[in-house]
């Protein structure tokens, strides 16, 4: 880990994770930390656990091992995966095991994520999609829905508003009524990023945001992420195989390889690290890494 | 190059033909459904099932109907994209014709007046039909709607519920075997009725809603047995298979009014109709809500749907137990009407049929649960009274398989389905993403 520069004011720690399926190993003790206001960068060729993490930071998978905490804005600490005591039946000696969050739970902290494949809601429209992320921050329940009690039509529209206003902030508001599935791919991937601030996070995983993406609306994602880091004082933990973008958008890269962190620093460093090097040369296609320009070809079954 | 070949024999030609062969299993398809709807036969006369059902005019009937499966068939295969438009076009001509807010709210109030009004210059009959066998599976299908239209859950012991709210009204007016806590009133027994379907919903649903998909399908399933099963046994609280009577017929005495609902159906007819119209209104905003929207995200995409704050578990728990409470609701009003609960009233059977009132209708569908349970109710009501092609009751479910298959060959988003339901089995046909959140998710999640 490099020391940095300013005052130690982590957003999120990982420490010592290890994620197994079955026989094989996806994380092996992965230890990192995110600044809060940073943009983290983690690279890696393909199968190296990169969505394997995002998975473990958002509850979607639960390591065997080792720790995650956020630290949110306002000074509270959120255990997302740690060691829980069970107790193991009379007789025996409570043991430990790790015990996780949901995935609802770690956004309800204020982490939000994008995903690899886009996981929008296809048959609503882009403002609806936006719309939920928002809603799920409101309190309208069944009874106050059924009824229209004022509060509800109030919370509505309220979130109206702000997905209105969250559509506009990635430039999509001419789409706004268009079908999800019907948006184009550069436009999917801004949605899905509007979607997930409409849940008011502090922290952002976009995983590969720019796969798929023209030259153009590459530049754009740059600009949206940047705004989003700056204007929205978010901290973005990103996935990328296109090392333009990571070197012009991160503060500090992770490099992960076989499941196991093999390098962080700062771009200009990680880019000279011999390990690094070597991990991409001798993956089996390096073309694929190193490729600065056309999309990633992602892994079989993503 | 031009040798004269021999011309094909007509029967080979025909067989070639794909258009024959399927008019050849249609008409096929029609002879067996003659069979098996037709009299049985006996140890003396084994044949007399075929010579019985065959043997006759009705026979012509079923024909006919096979050959009229084979020309949809055929017209859908040429012109299946003009036949779709058109009939999107039937379906979206309500919205059209009544764009505005306005119109459509006077359209409602003059569907609400023939409501009300029309009844009444009907005979007992059918009053006690639009009581018994319309009106209270409408409300049964809109509770249904929610678990399987909105939130994409697959429920197969539904009925359940309405045993519950069916026996809860025994109990809490004192005809069970086993006594109340405090003698009520049928009429207020209701939000009791209710409740104890609704916790029953959420005592099953609470454990069982982190299945996915079948496994679902199969706890409902087994849950609806061992209710009927119950029933059926615990012969001290339940009365066992010959049921209980003596369920009162509802009355208020409140601030002066006072009212009792006797023997007529009329009377619970209205009382039926004003629930059903405020489940109505109170579903229409449910679906638009906050709510609503979650539901539909949890039936695109669980993973995406929990990883933007949505408690999938939750909103789940939530759709089962609003179901099952509209469920017990029916339940209750129905054994105060008819006056006796008995187990034989709810068989899996029953939680298929509403299933397909639903699915008929258009499922996550308003208009369509109401319109694909009055059409299929009354249907075999007027079939009773007018045997066309000797219709039997016994065959009921036979004639519901038929239909199902045909509507999924033809619609299989039913006759009013919603927007987003349709939009969402568009998608799934092209491959992109499911249309429930029936299917499970295997393989790593990216
Ligand atoms: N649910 C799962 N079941 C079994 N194996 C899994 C699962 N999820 C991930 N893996 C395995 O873990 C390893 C790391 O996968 P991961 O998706 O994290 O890689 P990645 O770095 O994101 O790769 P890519 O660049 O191709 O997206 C792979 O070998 C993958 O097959
Ligand atoms: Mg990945």
């Amino acid at each position: 880990m490099v020391p940095t520069a300013t005052a130690s004011d982590p957003i999120v720690q990982v420490e010592a994770i290890t994620l197994r399926f079955g026989g094989l190993t996806s994380l092996s003790d992965v230890s990192l930390t995110q600044q809060r206001g940073e943009i983290l960068a983690v690279i890696g060729p393909n199968g190296a656990g990169k969505t394997s993490l995002f998975n473990c930071l958002t509850g979607v998978y639960h390591p065997q091992e080792g720790n995650i905490t956020f630290h949110d804005d306002h000074g509270k600490s959120v255990e997302i995966v740690g060691p829980k005591p069970r107790f193991a039946g009379l007789g025996g000696k409570s043991h430990v095991r790790n015990h996780g969050r949901k995935p609802h739970q770690v956004n309800r902290a204020g982490i939000a994520r994008t995903f690899q494949t886009s996981r929008l809601f296809n048959a609503l429209t882009a403002f609806e999609n936006v719309k939920i992320g928002v809603e799920s921050r409101m309190h309208t329940g069944p009874i106050g829905a059924m009824l229209r009690l004022p509060r509800t039509r109030h919370e509505d529209r309220e979130s109206d508003a702000r997905a209105s206003e969250l559509l506009e902030f990635v430039g999509l508001r001419e789409r706004a009524n268009d079908i999800a599935s019907s948006l184009p791919y550069g436009d999917r991937r801004r949605l899905e990023i509007a979607r997930a601030l409409g849940t008011s996070p502090q922290l952002l995983l976009l995983d590969e945001p720019a796969a798929g993406t023209n030259p153009a609306e590459k530049n754009e994602l740059v600009r949206l992420i940047r705004k989003v880091n700056d204007e929205r004082g978010v901290s973005v933990l990103l996935i990328e195989h296109d090392m333009g973008l990571v070197m012009t958008l991160a503060d500090r890269i992770v490099v992960l390889n076989f499941g196991q962190v093999i390098a962080s620093g700062v771009p200009a460093e990680v880019q000279q690290n011999p390990a690094v090097i070597e991990a991409y040369l001798g993956a089996p296609d390096p073309e694929d890494a190193y490729d600065t320009s056309g999309p990633a070809e992602d892994g079989p079954e993503k | 190059m031009s040798t004269v070949r021999a011309p094909t024999p007509l029967l080979r030609r025909l067989w070639l033909s794909t258009d024959a062969r399927r008019l050849a299993a249609c008409v096929a398809g029609g002879l067996v459904l003659a069979v098996m709807t037709g009299p049985e036969g006996s140890g003396t006369a084994p044949t007399s099932g075929f010579t019985g059902s065959l043997g006759n005019s009705r026979v012509i009937g079923f024909v006919v109907f096979g050959v009229v499966l084979w020309l949809l068939m055929t017209a859908r295969q040429r012109y299946g994209t003009e036949i779709r438009a058109v009939s999107d076009r039937l379906s979206a001509a309500p919205r059209r014709l009544l764009p505005d807010k306005r119109v459509r709210g006077v359209f409602y109030l003059v569907l609400l007046g023939i409501a009300i009004g029309y009844p009444t210059v009907l005979n007992g009959f059918w009053q006690e039909v639009l009581v018994d066998q319309i009106g209270v599976y409408v409300l049964l299908a809109l509770g249904l709607n929610v678990v399987v239209g909105y939130a994409g859950l697959l429920d197969l012991g539904y009925i359940a519920f309405y045993a519950i709210g069916a026996y809860s009204a025994a109990y809490w007016t004192g005809a069970l075997p086993v006594h109340p806590l405090f003698h009520l009133n049928a009429f207020y027994a209701i939000p009791l009725a209710v409740l104890a379907a609704m916790l029953a919903g959420v005592i099953l649903g609470a454990p069982t809603l982190r299945l996915r998909g079948d496994y679902l399908a199969i706890v409902t399933l087994g849950f609806g047995e061992i209710i009927e099963i119950v029933a059926n046994n615990l012969q001290g609280v339940t009365g066992g298979a010959q049921g209980v009577i003596g369920i009162p017929h509802f009355s208020i005495h409140f601030l002066g009014v006072v009212y009792h609902w006797g023997l007529g159906s009329l009377p619970y007819y209205y009382l039926l109709l004003g629930f059903i119209v405020v489940v109505l209104i109170a579903f229409h905003f449910l679906e638009n809500s906050r709510v609503g929207r979650a539901w539909v995200a949890i039936r695109e995409d669980e993973v995406a749907a929990e990883s933007s704050g949505i408690n999938v578990l939750k909103y789940k728990v939530m759709a089962f137990a609003i179901g099952a409470s509209t469920s017990g609701l029916a339940g209750m009003v129905e054994a105060s009407k008819i006056g006796f609960v008995e187990p034989g009233d709810f068989t899996v059977q029953l939680s298929i049929l509403i299933l397909v009132l639903v699915i008929f209708g258009g499922m996550g569908s308003l208009p369509g649960a109401v319109i694909g349970a009055a059409v299929l109710q009354f249907l075999p009501q007027y079939l009773r009274v007018h045997p066309l092609f000797g219709f039997q009751q016994q065959d009921l479910y036979l004639y519901l398989g038929a239909i199902l298959v045909v509507m999924m060959i033809f619609r299989p988003v039913g006759v009013f389905p919603s927007r987003r339901r349709k939009r969402e089995l568009g998608l799934a046909e092209h491959g992109v993403g499911s249309a429930d959140a029936m299917e499970s998710t295997t393989g790593p999640i990216s």
